[in-house]
């Protein structure tokens, strides 16, 4: 196993790019990557993606994002594991170069969801859960997770107010992150108004999808480094899995994956959560932002909601979150999602990260959760 | 076409039949072939007696398709009293009146039918444990 | 017309001889040994059709009608009316021999019922499965076969359901009516009956007063001609002849349950019969319920049983149009009392409602167009 580093990034926008198709959204971050990673080749590609074959009825994407970025006859395939498949794609090209059978990789997560109609995408979306035991009773993914934030609310004594400043935040950054879907700051005021999309979770809970793909090279961090700009090193990468199923867990309100991913990460890059200086946390609801917190040793079971009211999670602070803008601003095109997290946490690193720029940014942690919290995939960056 | 798939689930979908763990005596639903719990096999057919309570609920009023004639719908997560805990849709009740804990017994209905004119899917459903006098 | 007078010729054998009434006694004595009820909880007060349709003017058959919900069909009613059965009897399902489902309103033209309330209880592979259809006795047909078959030992037990999500078009006079429900019973030996089976009657004749073309959505009537020939003569003819032949006067039963279109006809008939308003009354269900078609006069036969003694004796005549009546005489046994709570009273069924109006009925029950 050698250290890996990651040498480019690049994304797209995220949005409703009704004049972008699937393969182009790929290419254009893909072809970023490369860019800023001052490659015109590279040995293989894996994407990152969910929908393809329901929403766009392709499959076989590996080929058809290597042939559109001019890569054949690079070896490439695609990497499915729903929501977490970005960070899936990242953690697969970092198998690849880490055992040395890769020098040169890219890892592209894309998505396009805005082909279909909201029925559709819904549905597609739902193949996330247990297709026999959940989809077929008609749950939707917000559906899920608002059947574990009541009970969250309920076993915790939370009010829903409490969740607020997981929005907040993720707003206000959003609002200074060119590349988020939603720009606008909120207020407490408008979080609380918004209208009901799933009792308890309401519009201003859950993150927009969108379409949009992100992209980063990896190489061996031995590779010969020239730039006069920091040099990012994957210190940790792993996955865990639970129950596909919420109600096949012996604890649905505790993300085991997350947990046991974390744990394996901080062990490899040997950190502990208290000197993690920033995550790019899985907020698709309000509620995950604090099982999330929870599940990676930040909080207290039950107390995620309380980094959120002390303010810790604002820039600046002891543990910001969501720096761009999170799923919740800058948006969530699922198969792609992982890998936008991942590139925020290297421009945060590398001190390109714009007005959202933190002042401490030496260790940056991504967690991309698949399903109700069935594949969780955790990813420690730091700067060399 | 989804015939198939939900013909081979019909046992257990119409009458809660999962399974018990010869091992440590866990029941489980859906049935399958490794005990959740202790990870040994799992074969012996138990039928539920499909009473429990809500542990969680919410109502679905953006349905996926095929679902859209359904909504809005009240969906749950129920704790059968013999200890698995599934999700499933409520019926005959007024998403005002559901509360956690809610005691609820199972009742056979229709999940979907595909159109019209297609093949019909029955399956479980929970609803308030009828009043008796 | 006399009886005599209306008799049919065989064709080619001249005069028509005249025909004793058949009564109908297995060889081997049998009852109900389970039997369970079920009514959806949706209920359409009769003033909301007149609302709609006649400014408020119309006469009201009924107080109000059941209606099922978006996801219950005749199958899933049928399923829970004979859990509530299982429940009561006690039975091993394996051994039940036959499960036939009677009803108007079979969710499929083609594939039966029957096949999956047996695969929902349990009781598949080895029994008979089939629906019935005749009109409104398609449920007491499938109760004659099933005496039949338990009492000539072919089987322990055979499972005989009337069910029926009614239909009405819009604004006919059907739709004050036309009700969801039914009940599911047991025959097995006579031994282990909760009420006794002393014997049963069937009267049928060719009478086109209510029918329905395949592919129609809802059935047609000849309006006054399901009156006098039709519901009262099969309904009197079938319930006198039983009485007869068994020797016996309204006097000697407790209770009568007859099908119940409305009100006023099952009122009018027992009347005709000798029956009394009291005895009427335990099984008369229609003004909460509606009529529930292949269901009506077997769900009033279980509320009956809800609240009968041992040694009450209880008259039952169905009417299905087009058109024929089954006559059944019953006595309920010591064992009833043990038995009894074992499932839901169709009360408890009737007390649990929800008032619709109109616009949620016209939705739940896909008169929409779309
Ligand atoms: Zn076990």
């Amino acid at each position: 196993m050698r250290p890996v580093a990651v040498l480019g990034i690049g994304q797209t926008a995220v949005g409703e790019h009704w004049e972008r198709s699937l393969r182009d959204l790929a290419t254009q971050a893909g072809l970023a990557a490369m860019r800023d990673a001052g490659l015109e080749h590279v040995q293989a590609v894996f994407v990152g993606n969910m929908l393809s074959g329901l929403l766009t009825r392709q499959e076989n994407l590996g080929a058809l994002v290597a042939d559109w970025l001019g890569q054949r006859p690079a070896e490439a395939f695609k990497v499915e594991a729903a929501c977490a498949s970005g960070a899936a794609a990242f953690r697969v090209a970092h198998m690849a170069v880490s055992s040395g059978e890769v020098d040169v990789a890219l890892a592209v997560g894309v998505e396009k969801m805005t082909d279909t109609t909201s029925g559709e995408t819904t549905a597609a979306l739902a193949t996330a859960s247990d297709a026999d035991y959940e989809l077929v009773h008609g749950v939707t993914f917000v559906g899920l997770n608002a059947l574990v934030m009541r009970r969250y609310l309920h076993e915790f004594g939370w009010k829903h107010t409490d969740f607020a400043p997981f929005s907040i935040n993720a707003h206000a950054n959003g609002a200074r992150n060119p590349n988020a879907r939603l720009q606008e700051p909120i207020s407490e005021r408008d979080y609380t108004r918004a209208r009901m999309v799933c009792d308890p979770i309401n519009l201003l809970d859950a993150s927009p999808i969108g379409d949009g793909a992100a992209a980063a090279v990896l190489v061996p961090a031995e590779r010969a480094y020239d730039r006069p700009r920091a040099r990012v090193l994957v210190a940790g990468s792993a996955s865990a899995t639970d129950t596909l199923a919420v109600h096949d867990r012996k604890d649905p309100l505790f993300l085991s994956a997350a947990h046991h991913s974390a744990r394996k990460a901080y062990a490899q890059a040997g950190l502990e959560p208290s000197q993690i200086d920033f995550f790019e946390l899985h907020d698709a609801f309000s509620i995950m932002s604090a099982l999330s917190l929870e599940a990676c040793g930040f909080a207290e079971r039950g107390q995620g909601p309380r980094l959120g009211l002390e303010g810790r999670i604002r820039l600046q602070q002891a543990l910001p979150i969501s720096t761009q803008g999170g799923l919740k601003a800058r948006g969530h095109p699922v198969g792609a999602t992982g890998m936008y997290q991942l590139v925020e946490v290297v421009q945060q690193l590398r001190g390109e990260a714009g007005p959202n720029q933190l002042d401490r940014a030496r260790v940056g942690m991504a967690q991309n959760i698949g399903g109700s919290g069935a594949m969780i995939a955790t990813h420690i960056l730091r700067v060399a | 076409m989804d015939i198939p798939r939900n013909w081979r689930l019909r046992t257990q979908r119409y009458a809660l039949v999962g399974e018990e763990c010869d091992h440590c005596h866990s029941k489980i639903f859906p049935p399958r072939d490794i005990c959740p719990d202790c990870g040994l096999e799992a074969k012996a057919h138990y039928a539920f007696s499909g009473k429990g309570e809500i542990y969680s609920f919410t109502v679905v009023h953006d349905p996926p398709t095929g679902y859209e004639d359904q909504a809005p719908y009240a969906i749950a997560l129920v704790k059968l009293e013999e200890g698995p805990i599934v999700t499933a849709q409520l019926t005959d009740v007024d998403s005002a009146q559901v509360a956690i804990g809610m005691p609820v017994e199972m009742v056979t209905r229709k999940l979907r039918a595909e159109g019209e004119e297609g093949v019909i899917h029955y399956g479980y459903k929970f609803r308030p444990t009828l009043a008796r006098a | 017309m006399t009886e005599r007078e209306h008799r049919p010729a065989t064709p080619g054998q001249g005069k028509a001889a005249p025909r004793p009434a058949r009564i109908m006694r297995p060889t081997r004595a049998v009852g109900l040994v389970g039997y369970g009820a079920y009514v959806p909880r949706l209920r359409l007060p009769a003033k909301e059709v007149a609302r709609v349709w006649s400014e408020g003017a119309a006469l009201l058959p009924i107080r109000e009608k059941s209606v099922p919900g978006l996801d219950e069909d005749v199958i899933t009613m049928s399923i829970e009316a004979t859990r509530n059965a299982l429940a009561r009897a006690q039975i091993p399902v394996e051994e039940i021999g036959a499960l036939w489902v009677g009803s108007e309103s079979h969710p499929y033209a083609v594939k039966p019922t029957s096949t999956v309330v047996a695969e929902a209880i349990g009781a598949v592979p080895h029994l008979l499965a089939a629906d019935w259809e005749f009109a409104c006795k398609a449920g007491s047909e499938a109760l004659q076969a099933a005496i039949g078959m338990v009492g000539a030992g072919m089987m322990r037990y055979a499972v005989a359901v009337g069910m029926d999500t009614a239909q009405a078009r819009p604004g006919d006079a059907l739709e004050y009516t036309a009700g969801a429900g039914g009940a599911a019973f047991i025959v097995g030996p006579q031994e282990e009956a909760l009420a006794e089976i002393e014997a049963s009657l069937s009267f049928v004749t060719d009478t086109p007063d209510f029918w329905r073309r395949p592919g129609a959505k809802y059935p047609q009537h000849g309006q006054r001609f399901t009156g006098e020939p039709a519901y009262f003569r099969h309904v009197t003819t079938a319930g006198q002849e039983l009485m007869q032949a068994l020797g016996r006067t309204p006097a000697d039963y407790r209770f009568i349950v007859l099908h119940q279109p409305n009100t006023k006809f099952p009122q009018r008939a027992a009347e005709l019969l000798g029956f009394s308003p009291e005895q009427t009354r335990a099984g008369l269900l229609v003004p909460e319920i509606g009529n529930t078609y292949a269901g009506a006069a077997l769900i009033g036969l279980t509320a009956i049983l809800d609240e009968a003694e041992a040694g009450d004796r209880v008259l039952l005549v169905s009417f299905g149009s087009g058109a024929g009546s089954d006559a059944f005489s019953l006595q309920v046994t010591p064992r009833m009392a043990e038995r009894r709570a074992a499932a839901p009273r169709t009360r408890d069924y009737i007390t649990r409602r929800k008032e619709i109006d109109y616009g949620v009925y016209v939705r739940t029950r896909g008169k929409l167009s779309m």
